[in-house]
């Protein structure tokens, strides 16, 4: 086979004695070209699947898609997202306040304070967390954290009522808070697991340095590890904060499917987009069908654009951070 | 950026080569079988019958075809049914594209939608039935310490679930019952987050008896608040947890999880307990609506009967009269003219079902024995 003729631009590093080392490397180029092609039809495919299906149930809505606090594509054909799209963000917002701080806390026990045997179980057994279905998160909210949360939830009315987001007038356990915190311990593992590698990473020269200068433990992790750490617990949270979003059954169990716009986190109330799907998707008409197929397809737009949100981040706390070795 | 082009042009090639993918057009029936129906099987003896039936829809009835399968697969070893308990708008949908049998719906097939019509298309040579089998009542359950017997008429259930009356000891929770000592707390009125039939058909109930502002739908109505839960069991259970709680669930769940049931008073005002036996007065007061051997009913949620229990659901086995392929018809046959029997229907009541009043059993034996 005769070396092929390269007119790739950017030249290849690899045209030194190409003739005895190019077996394999033609093949294994095209293959990991169509992989990321395939990749990029099978997202294309999608986006024209919700759009081709979404459009007909769009033009028979008697409401405002944008704006109509309702979802009633069978009966009346009026529908709209707005309640959905804010109470997806909302519970996914506050499970991420929640489970960063944690998974930041146990990613650092493990990668500095641990001692070694410790560390490798510890990581192990985050690891296995990620691995329980979801739907058993959602029987453990509503059988045991719905009733347990009546309680702290009183409390929180009580003493911090004057705060809105404590406020309202029937507060119970089935509520927005319920729903993140079962959505925060999901997420966990998964932001913990990167966080964890993340800070393995961190150049040994740079936090010995900053020993050599006298440094305690802290100071080290202050200085050296979380700045160099930073865009990738970002990252981590995106991730995190995406499979948040896109969480159907556990929060279709605990939320109480209401349709209003508040941000009283202790009262009955709150849904999402996802558990909206899983709820309405058994008795829909092809209407129906279409409309919370609409309802996807807003949900992939917003992951999409916090993704986008979340590198540009990542990309310029990299020109600046200290942490460039 | 200089793959920036490149990249947009393959992303446009694949949208276009898969935009096939995206439609797909569930309007041609796959039922293969064009041949004449066969001559029915004599009823009764089902001697070496096999084959399977596959059937899907409302999950109201499931526990029902459960039993009845456990039976039926008993006495019929060569026989397996498959009923996927989807929901009945999806049950409605696999029927019409000739994937299932029959269907089981809480509602009769909706002229309004198209559906007869589509239904009769895949029947081919025959046209689609409503037969009525099952019938679930639905029961108010409540949880409030302290009260027993709680009494309510459909105006007030109108009310407390389009959250107009907030407390428990409203005027007029207090006009119908007047010897309970109520409380002051807030009432948190539970109704299903998911759609269902039960919700189809309590909708239907407040919005002849009450004013019940909203079409009735399987879908709540989102202006008439309230807290969701998922499932009939998602209810039973948000009522067992939460005191002040109060919501409406079929009841067999009411039974299994002994929540308290409200009395709720019929057309002539008189307050009626649920049991098998005031549901199935109820039912036996409804009116066939259908053509022949149709029997769509229309249940009159405002009937005066005596000691008739007013809130009730009927599920429906939806199937062809004629032009199921033979092998299915047969099938098929033989399970419903099991259902529909005495013994079938006996089966049901400890399940929290009620059986079907005589009169209207025996308009549904003679619609299973047309089926050819």
């Amino acid at each position: 086979m005769a070396t092929p003729v390269r007119t790739r631009d950017g030249g290849s590093a690899l045209s030194r004695s190409a003739s005895r080392r190019s077996r394999g490397e033609v093949p294994f180029r095209y293959a990991s070209t169509a992989a990321g092609i395939l990749l990029l039809a099978i997202m294309a495919a999608i986006a024209v699947f919700l759009v081709v299906e979404a459009v007909p149930a769009l033009q028979a809505n008697k409401g405002s898609f944008l704006t109509t606090l309702t979802w009633e594509p069978n009966s009346t054909q009026s529908f709209g997202i707005g309640a959905l799209a804010f109470g997806t963000l909302i519970s996914a917002v506050l499970a991420l306040i929640m489970a960063v701080p944690v998974a930041v806390g146990v990613a650092l026990f493990i990668s500095h304070y641990a001692p070694r045997r410790m560390a490798g179980i510890l990581g192990y057994v985050i690891d296995l967390l990620a691995a329980v279905p979801s739907v058993v998160y959602g029987l453990w909210g509503v059988v045991f954290l719905v009733p347990f949360m009546q309680g702290p939830s009183e409390f929180l009315h009580e003493y911090l009522g004057f705060i809105p987001l404590f406020g309202g007038d029937i507060i119970t356990g089935r509520s927005m808070l319920t729903a993140s915190i079962v959505l925060a311990v999901m997420i966990l593992p998964i932001i913990a697991a990167i966080s964890r590698e993340v800070f393995l990473q961190v150049p040994r020269a740079h936090e010995e340095a900053a020993l050599a200068l006298g440094a305690t433990r802290w100071e080290v992790i202050r200085m050296a590890v979380l700045p160099f750490g930073r865009p990738g617990v970002i990252s981590a949270s995106m991730l995190g904060l995406g499979r948040a979003m896109g969480e159907t059954i556990a929060v279709a169990l605990i939320f109480p499917a209401t349709f209003g716009i508040s941000l009283e986190i202790l009262t009955p109330q709150g849904n999402s987009i996802a558990a909206n799907i899983a709820n309405g998707f058994g008795e829909a008409t092809p209407i129906g069908r279409g409309a919370l197929i609409a309802s996807g397809l807003v949900l992939f737009i917003i992951t999409l654009l916090v993704n986008m949100g979340a590198r540009l981040i990542v990309a310029r706390r990299k020109e600046f951070s200290g942490a460039a070795a | 950026m200089k793959y920036a082009g490149r990249l947009a042009a393959v992303t446009l090639v694949g949208a276009l080569s898969l935009a096939a993918c995206g439609t797909d057009n569930n309007s041609a029936s796959t039922d293969a079988s064009t041949a004449p129906a066969s001559t029915a099987p004599s009823a009764g003896s089902d001697a070496g019958l096999s084959g399977t039936i596959n059937a899907a829809g409302s999950s109201a009835q499931a526990n029902a075809i459960d039993e009845w399968k456990k039976n039926f697969q008993q006495a019929n070893a060569g026989v397996s049914l498959n009923y996927q308990p989807s929901g009945s708008g999806a049950g409605v949908q696999a029927f019409i594209q000739g994937t299932v049998a029959f269907a089981g719906s809480d509602s009769a097939l909706k002229d309004d939608k198209g559906e007869p019509a589509q239904a009769d298309a895949r029947c081919k040579t025959g046209k689609a039935i409503n037969i009525p089998m099952v019938t679930g009542p639905v029961a108010v359950v409540y949880n409030l310490p302290g009260v027993e017997g709680l009494q309510l008429s459909p105006k007030t259930i109108g009310g407390i679930f389009n959250s107009k009356i907030t407390k428990w000891d409203d005027a007029a929770i207090k006009a119908d019952n007047p010897d309970a000592k109520l409380p002051s707390t807030p009432i948190q009125a539970f109704h299903r987050s998911d759609e269902s039939g039960t919700s189809d058909n309590f909708t239907k109930f407040l919005s002849k008896t009450a004013e019940w502002p909203y079409e009735p739908a399987k879908a709540w109505p989102a202006e008439a608040k309230g807290q969701g839960a998922k499932g009939s069991d998602g209810i039973a259970q948000a009522i067992k947890s939460a005191p002040g709680s109060i919501s409406y669930v079929e009841l067999s769940y009411a039974e299994n999880s002994s929540l308290a049931k409200a009395k709720v008073a019929n057309g002539s005002g008189e307050f009626v307990e649920l049991t098998p036996e005031s549901a199935a007065k109820t039912v036996e007061a409804a009116e066939v609506v259908g053509q022949g051997n149709d029997l769509k009913l229309s249940i009159d949620y405002a009937t005066k009967a005596a000691g008739a229990y007013p809130i009730v659901l009927v599920t429906y086995e939806i199937t062809c009269e004629k032009g199921l392929a033979p092998e299915e018809a047969k099938l098929v046959k033989s399970f419903l003219t099991y259902t529909s029997s005495d013994e079938g229907q006996q089966a049901l009541t400890s399940l929290g079902y009620a059986p079907l009043p005589a009169t209207v059993l025996a308009k549904v034996r003679t619609a299973v024995e047309a089926i050819s």
